[in-house]
């Protein structure tokens, strides 16, 4: 891999100080910083071909178009789909999700149907399933965690019926780290003939992701959680499934043929992308996806190991601070909380000292639920933070302890 | 001392103070220092929505001035609500409704406060004036 300062030059705002001091960022978990390769490609749709795609016969709508699809093509590379239209383009990991719990509800889902998620979920994937719960009166189905945070197989296994139509889970927890054994739920599920859908908003930019290995049904990852620009995200759907299931939003793009009495489909993947797609975003999503791909997957989730490692032996050290989720198979990222110290207070001040970092419930109230507190610290790590910046955060973290 | 004396005071304390840190500590104390709420008040009915950190706000109208006791589960919050209440209790309906407070940027607190935690403030000050309001209409 390239040289941690290299790296580092590559992502233009991690020079930035804030209140004067040097920005440490630890806040990857909710969004990644971007490379200057990203930034450009933005910049470069901007200033030399923007223009819509699949609709104008002109040169720049088609160089638009062909940027687009090429994004579509790398993206299917990065996850190893077996074909291009079985990546589509959405907002976002939460709009991939509300498009599946859309259609794939109203096309299969009858009273009394089950969907099975986890504890661990982030509320991007649970709320869509309680909302086509209740439009379908179908019912949810919760996999409980023990004290480490991770799921509990033989309980999964329990809830595991006839009835159950959809299994819909993270690839790794954005709240405690904790890596979720996908491919065991998948292979589990299938032997019981349902499709799988899998959350990678938090697993994506930390190793290598194989749709076909993993044979999930549904595959979702945001483009901004893994160093691409924002509003991007990503829906893999088998091909049968996304054959078989109805369009989700009706609009420009996604038709074949519109006349008052009858709108006929455009074919895959343009069935699932009504509307005018936010292009410069996907390209640059493509461009991100080569950056990673040039530092290594494998590099980056064994660089990332590393900080992990150092980050928990640093805090460890500090007396009165206790780790939540504390599995052996972990994404980089760390929730704690500092005894008699209210998570906001410890932030507020971390934040004067330049260290971003996150505290609340992180959007999965359901796994604070299940630990008795109302949110956590969350320092998320990537391959751009060093162990100076932990060493940062350990004694930053100790001047907070003394302050209160 | 009235609302405007006692802003411009806050305003006084806090520039002796350059560093950052040091105008935290001084919240922080001003936080632990906060009266007890009494606990039969720490309830949903006077929990303030739109804080990140829990508020608890209680008025008492003795005829004349409403009087406010708060509690708040975030020491640096709770440094917030003494600030207010230190401007905003002992002080008739009407004072409170009419007030207009410019110390919070004055101090910084604002712009230094995060956004979410900067909405909690005013919801704060909005909830102060929204309990004025009542007991003014109710009188």
């Amino acid at each position: 891999m390239k040289n941690i300062s290299d790296i580092r030059a590559d992502f233009p705002i991690l020079n930035r100080k804030v209140y004067g001091k040097d920005l440490v960022y630890f806040d990857n978990g909710a969004t990644t910083q971007k490379p200057q390769y990203v930034i450009n490609a933005v910049n470069e749709v901007f200033t030399s071909y923007n223009s819509n795609i699949h609709r104008g016969v002109h040169a720049l709508s088609d160089i638009a178009s062909e940027a687009y699809e090429n994004a579509r093509e790398k993206v299917r590379q990065f996850i190893n789909a077996g074909q291009r239209h079985e990546i589509i383009f959405t907002s976002g990991a939460t709009g991939s999700i509300n498009a599946v719990a859309f259609s794939f509800g109203e096309k299969y889902i009858v009273p009394g149907d089950e969907i099975i998620i986890s504890c661990l979920e982030h509320h991007a994937n649970i709320v869509p399933w309680q909302m086509m719960c209740e439009r379908k009166n179908a019912v949810l189905k919760v996999i409980p965690i023990n004290d480490s945070g991770e799921i509990i197989f033989d309980e999964y296994l329990k809830l595991l019926s006839p009835k159950t139509k959809l299994v819909a889970v993270t690839h790794a927890s954005n709240a405690l780290g904790t890596i979720v054994p996908v491919k065991d739920i998948i292979s589990a599920a299938h032997s019981a003939g349902v499709p799988v859908l899998i959350d990678g908003a938090q697993s994506i930019q930390h190793g290598i992701t194989d749709v076909r290995e993993l044979d999930c049904d549904f595959f979702v990852f945001s483009g901004h959680k893994i160093y691409g620009p924002t509003g991007i995200g990503v829906l893999y759907g088998k091909e049968k499934w996304l054959t078989d299931m109805p369009p989700y939003q009706g609009g420009g793009d996604m038709v074949e043929s519109v006349t008052f009495e009858k709108t006929t489909y455009n074919q895959l993947p343009f069935k699932f992308e009504a509307g005018t797609l936010n292009f410069p975003a996907a390209i640059g999503l493509g461009i991100a996806l080569d950056y990673v791909t040039g530092l290594g997957r494998a590099e980056i989730a064994e660089r990332e190991r590393v900080l992990l490692e150092y980050a928990v032996a640093r805090l460890s050290l500090i007396d009165g601070l206790r780790i939540y989720g504390d599995s052996a198979n972990k994404i980089s990222t760390i929730s704690f909380l500092l005894k008699g110290i209210h998570q906001y207070d410890a932030g507020t001040i971390l934040d004067k000292m330049g260290i971003a970092i996150r505290t609340g419930t992180h959007c999965a109230e359901p796994v604070m639920a299940r630990f008795g507190i109302d949110g956590t610290i969350r320092a998320s790590m990537c391959f751009y933070n060093t162990e100076e910046e932990i060493d940062l955060l350990g004694k930053g973290i100790e001047k907070v302890i003394k302050m209160f | 001392m009235t609302i405007n004396q006692i802003q411009d005071e806050i305003i006084e304390e806090f520039s002796l103070f350059e560093d950052w840190m040091d105008k935290y500590n001084l919240l922080i104390d001003l936080g632990k220092n906060l009266p007890v709420i009494d606990p039969r008040y720490k309830t949903k009915e006077y929990l303030i929505e739109g804080c990140q950190s829990k508020v608890w706000l209680h008025p008492e109208f003795d005829g004349e001035k409403i009087t406010f006791t708060a509690d708040s589960d975030a020491i640096i919050t709770k440094g917030i609500v003494a600030l207010l209440i230190r401007v905003l209790s002992d002080r008739t309906p009407q004072e409170i409704i009419s007030s207009d407070l410019w110390f919070i940027d004055r101090i910084g607190l604002r712009q230094n406060l995060s956004p979410t935690r900067s909405n909690g403030l005013l919801a704060m000050v909005r909830q102060i004036k929204l309990y004025a309001i009542a007991i003014d209409a109710k009188t």
